[in-house]
């Protein structure tokens, strides 16, 4: 047996991302209808997010995205995948 | 010829503004059968058919998510209207259209209403009208609903349309639509049997409806193919059949924008929007500024505006009693039927209508807190604060009216977006001690803790808040099983609130209001009168120690003893509570013959020790709310069954909290 290459590709979420940044969403994950109303709500792989602010408690987040700013929980914007844009 | 209209678009597109411009005043309100979801109908009166128009929750899309999307999506399935107006709002297009691209696939005749477009130009951006009705295939009017320009547009669209409507064109393509059109032909068949739209059916399919899918009634071979189909596009598209659908709508979208939305910017509303939430969401500002707000409209609506006019309305009142008296006195009316009229109707009513000036200042300006877009923000601000017994946000602003006065409070339950929450926001708003039992606990108070009033005070409603907090994690793990909806919520621009949209549902809650206290009130106050001037040989009395009441509450009384009061007249006034908070004081002072309050002080050092003074005060904060309240639950439940539960469950908790601090006190005392 040669050498085993692991390639960890290191997965970062929506929830993980801090305010005033650009992403750019890969997949969403999870399922059934929480994850149906994500997707309808225009959070499709390739859309551009921008994270704008966390709640005065820690929690939800507000995002901006498809000329609109929506607000959703850090528990659900763990299943979206993003990838960075760019750094305010 | 009727016609039916159906107006339908996403939550804050103005739709509502465009449904007023449309009807005026010609409106009705009711529910939607077997749900507490509002249906709103009005006559379209500058048509010459006649054309009625039906407004439809505001949704994001047709798939059965909330309870306002079942309903609309039925309704629009089963009753076909004639005729949809689809409203966007033009400054957010893209995610506006996905619900348009899901309502062409009904194949009902439809218009496209762009609302805001003054936002849209003033920002300096456009949209090419006449290249956005040629690529999606259907009339498009460009309007602003709360200016008031377009609407005749609108109009003629709608003549025109009823007569010859435009062929709507098919939107899909790539393996989506592939696959679209293989389940098409397999089910074209059985559709056409149930009467449904065909395109609507299919994608519901590929979307993983199940009462879509239980709806069909399918085979098992067809049902096999079905699952080939959709495999072999999951595979062409390398994702799953859900995102693949959204991915193509959204493609749709976006190749339409592309050609006919031209965006420079950010529209001035959404810069400003920006900046206002900078402050109002803000990491230490957000929360004080929001309290403050909320105290200074409960300050305007209870104190400034609400007890003069209260004042003057119970003046009005009286005024009204004294020559209906008058009146029946002249005509020789027996005398029962006259105190049953002044001082049964009349007072009962006429103390629940007293209430309807603060009611209607506090919808004023809770619409204006709706339609400004701040409530969204309150909802956002306080998630996690209600998230962790088992609510959401939006659950807060119906709590934090509670303190003042649970029918409004119950009636503004009507904006929480899922069932589940409303049903659970219903039962714990009363437990939030309102304002009507001020006069109680000052009477406790002056009686029995003098020196230490506040001490008391904060103490009633800490343990209004705790036991709710109790009850909500109780009925989170029974009644109330399961997640409260996902919390993905729009943040909408803030905007001015129209006039005409607050005054009309400020009068929207006043009718409702009015008509309660003209059914369920009256025939309580009915029902309590009798109770009180009756004996057993249904004679009249003249000291209501010997009424009916009486005896129910000396009847009832060693139900409370555990308590410490099992004194007759303690649970007579818990009885008359039941009709107005208030109603405890003044019936106490009857019944032990007080006129000042130095002898109520002396008689009720009589009837309760401090320790039953402060459990009978608790048992009065949480125990089941006044008729009012009860009538607003009936009405917000849909039924009396439901009502009645929940007004059980409420003194069963009184009882319960009563009882042990009754127990622990006088063993630890």
């Amino acid at each position: 047996m040669g050498y085993n290459t692991i390639i960890v590709r290191w997965i970062m979420t929506l929830a993980e991302i801090e305010p005033g940044t650009q992403v750019k969403i890969i997949q969403v994950q999870g399922e059934g209808l929480l994850r149906m109303r994500l997707l309808e709500m225009g959070l499709t792989p390739r859309t551009l997010v921008k994270v704008r602010k966390v709640a005065p408690l820690g929690d939800p987040i507000e995002v901006y995205l498809r000329s609109y700013v929506l607000t959703l929980r850090k528990a659900d914007a763990a299943q979206i995948e993003v990838e960075v844009i760019e750094n305010e | 010829m009727n016609k039916t209209i159906a107006l339908i678009g996403n939550q804050n597109c103005g739709k509502t503004t465009l449904f007023n411009a449309l009807t005026g005043s010609n409106q009705h309100v009711g529910n939607f059968p077997g749900v507490t979801v509002e249906l709103k109908k009005g006559i379209i009166k500058k048509l010459k058919d006649n054309c009625v128009l039906v407004d439809l929750p505001g949704i994001y899309s047709l798939s059965p998510y909330t309870s306002e999307e079942i309903v609309s999506t039925e309704y629009l399935i089963t009753e076909k209207p004639d005729l949809i107006i689809n409203i966007l709002d033009a400054t957010n297009i893209e995610r506006n259209l996905y619900l348009t691209t899901q309502l062409i696939e009904l194949n009902i005749p439809m218009i496209l209403v762009l609302n805001m477009m003054d936002e849209v130009i003033s920002s300096g951006n456009c949209i090419d009208i006449d290249g956005f009705s040629e690529r999606i295939g259907l009339p498009v009017i460009p309007v602003s609903a709360s200016k008031n320009e377009g609407i005749d547009d609108v109009l003629c669209c709608i003549r025109d349309t009823l007569e010859t409507p435009l062929r709507h064109l098919d939107l899909c393509h790539g393996p989506v639509h592939k696959a679209v059109h293989s389940i098409s032909h397999l089910i074209e068949e059985r559709v056409h049997q149930l009467d449904l739209p065909l395109r609507y059916c299919v994608t519901q399919i590929i979307g993983k409806n199940e009462t879509m899918i239980r709806r069909l009634q399918l085979n098992e071979s067809d049902m096999h193919i079905i699952a080939l189909i959709i495999d072999s596009m999951e595979t062409e598209t390398q994702t799953d059949r859900e995102a693949a659908l959204v991915d193509m709508r959204y493609l749709f979208i976006e190749d339409l924008c592309e050609h006919c939305v031209f965006k420079e910017q950010e529209t001035n509303e959404q810069i400003r929007s920006e900046k206002i939430d900078a402050i109002l969401t803000h990491k230490y500002l957000g929360i004080p500024l929001f309290i403050a707000i909320m105290l200074l409209i409960f300050f305007l609506t209870f104190t400034v505006f609400g007890e003069p006019l209260q004042g003057l309305m119970e003046e009005g009142i009286g005024l009204l009693t004294g020559q209906i008296a008058n009146l029946l006195n002249q005509f020789h009316v027996a005398s029962w039927l006259t105190t049953l009229i002044t001082e049964g109707i009349l007072v009962g009513v006429g103390n629940v209508l007293s209430f309807l000036p603060v009611i209607v200042i506090l919808f004023i300006f809770l619409s204006m807190l709706e339609d400004s877009g701040y409530m969204a923000r309150v909802a956002f601000v306080m998630d996690k604060l209600l998230r962790k017994i088992g609510l959401s946000g939006r659950s807060f602003v119906p709590m934090l009216i509670g303190f003042g006065c649970s029918v409004p409070a119950i009636m503004a339950t009507r904006t929480l977006s899922s069932e589940r929450d409303r049903k659970m926001t219903i039962v714990l708003t009363p437990f939030m001690s309102c304002s009507a039992k001020l006069p109680i606990y000052a009477m406790i108070i002056a009686a029995f803790f003098p020196t230490k009033s506040a001490v008391v005070m904060i103490t009633i409603y800490c343990i209004g808040i705790f036991v709710a907090i109790i009850s909500a994690i109780l009925l989170k793990n029974t009644i109330f099983v399961g997640e409260s909806v996902p919390f993905v919520l729009e943040l909408p621009a803030y905007r001015i609130p129209t006039i005409r949209n607050v005054m009309m549902n400020a009068w929207d809650k006043a009718k409702d209001f009015i008509k309660k206290a003209f059914t369920v009130i009256f025939l309580a106050s009915i029902i309590i009168w009798f109770l009180q001037s009756f004996n057993f040989q249904f004679e009249m009395v003249v000291d209501s120690q010997d009424s009916i009441l009486a005896y129910l509450g000396t009847l009832v009384s060693p139900i409370f003893a555990p308590l410490g009061f099992s004194d007759w007249r303690a649970s007579t006034a818990i009885i008359t509570g039941i009709t107005a908070k208030e109603s405890v004081v003044s019936t106490l002072s009857v019944l032990t013959s007080s006129s000042t309050t130095e002898m109520l002080n002396s008689s009720l050092i009589g009837i309760f020790t401090p320790l039953s003074a402060f459990s009978f005060l608790v048992f009065t904060v949480l125990y089941m709310p006044c008729i009012a309240a009860f009538a607003a639950t009936k009405r917000e439940l849909g039924g009396y069954i439901p009502a009645l539960l929940t007004v059980g469950f409420q003194t069963g908790m009184a009882y319960i909290v009563a009882f042990i601090i009754y127990q622990l006190g006088s063993l630890l005392l």
